[in-house]
């Protein structure tokens, strides 16, 4: 894929043996612990799988084509906010607050979707006491909606700062990191979404 | 480290994509996903739906990883921090899969 290598001013940050970030280096291992985290999750659902004795059961009261839709609404904000760094890091910051504020409407419409989804499924039965499947897919489902609702906070404080014209392309990096937070719940709902959702 | 090296470090550590080059990724993650729905829904593709949805499962996660998160175009040592914990997630999901019997 052609890179188009534009020059992006880099932050100035203090030496480092590594002459790396350190705070990008501690964010990514950061997010190497959140891998851990929902790897756990996602491995207590699928051990626990088709092993309950009631139901409601998965097949019973999924809905796939609204859940493809959250999972594009969500692949869309990817977009939407890699646009929003590219814009800061050109330094131009009326654009990128627009991005980022499609960004947190997108991750907004995602929760929104997802609490949707939660109630339908009260009404239908499933609650987290209910079975095995209630409780294993509304902890892994419902932290990652706590994430994504983390991220949509985090967004709308930037754009605030964007719109007043404090982000700088010499602060690009803040943006870059809460980027980079928003990229990783959506590789984990790309994950939820074949695991739990379309294998049953 | 030299200032030089530090300079190098800086520079391939941001050289991104264009806004063309992310929006091509996002046609592309789209076509997946749709395919991912609509092989769900093709009976005659059932038999191979668990290794085809993981396939390209790990294919969207690739590249948003890669090109997103620009881990394609920074620092090795970016990679190691996020790769290894992966796999050591991983790990644990097929091992408890195993010893609960899963597979």
């Amino acid at each position: 894929m052609a890179v188009a290598a534009h020059a992006v001013p880099h932050a100035a940050h203090p030496p480092t043996s590594t002459g790396l970030n350190s705070r990008k280096m501690l964010f990514w291992a950061f997010l190497g612990s959140e891998c851990m985290f929902f790897g756990s999750l996602i491995a207590t659902y699928l051990v626990y799988r088709g092993r309950d004795q009631v139901g409601p059961h998965p097949h019973e009261i999924f809905s796939i084509p609204f859940t493809s839709f959250s999972a594009f609404v969500l692949l869309m904000s990817s977009l939407t906010m890699v646009l929003a760094l590219a814009a800061i890091q050109r330094g131009d910051q009326k654009k990128g607050s627009l991005w980022l504020a499609a960004t947190a409407l997108l991750g907004m419409t995602f929760v929104g979707g997802q609490c949707y989804e939660f109630t339908e499924f009260f009404y239908k039965g499933l609650h987290l006491q209910t079975n095995l499947f209630g409780s294993t897919f509304f902890v892994l489902t419902g932290f990652h909606g706590t994430h994504v609702t983390v991220g949509v906070i985090w967004l709308w404080t930037l754009f605030t700062l964007a719109v007043r014209g404090k982000i700088p392309k010499e602060k690009a990096l803040d943006v870059e990191i809460a980027g980079l937070y928003w990229h990783f719940v959506d590789i984990v709902w790309i994950a939820i979404f074949t695991l739990v959702y379309l294998i049953q | 480290m030299t200032d030089h090296e530090h300079g190098e470090h800086a520079t391939s550590e941001h050289a991104h994509p264009g806004a063309k080059a992310y929006v091509g990724i996002a046609v592309i993650l789209t076509v997946i996903t749709a395919f991912e729905v609509a092989i769900f829904y093709i009976p005659q593709m059932h038999p191979v739906l668990v290794p085809s949805l993981l396939t390209l499962s790990a294919l969207k996660f690739t590249l948003v990883v890669m090109f997103y998160m620009h881990l394609k175009f920074d620092h090795r040592l970016f990679s190691w921090l996020f790769v290894m914990p992966m796999i050591l997630a991983a790990a644990v999901i097929l091992a408890l899969m195993k010893l609960f019997g899963v597979f």
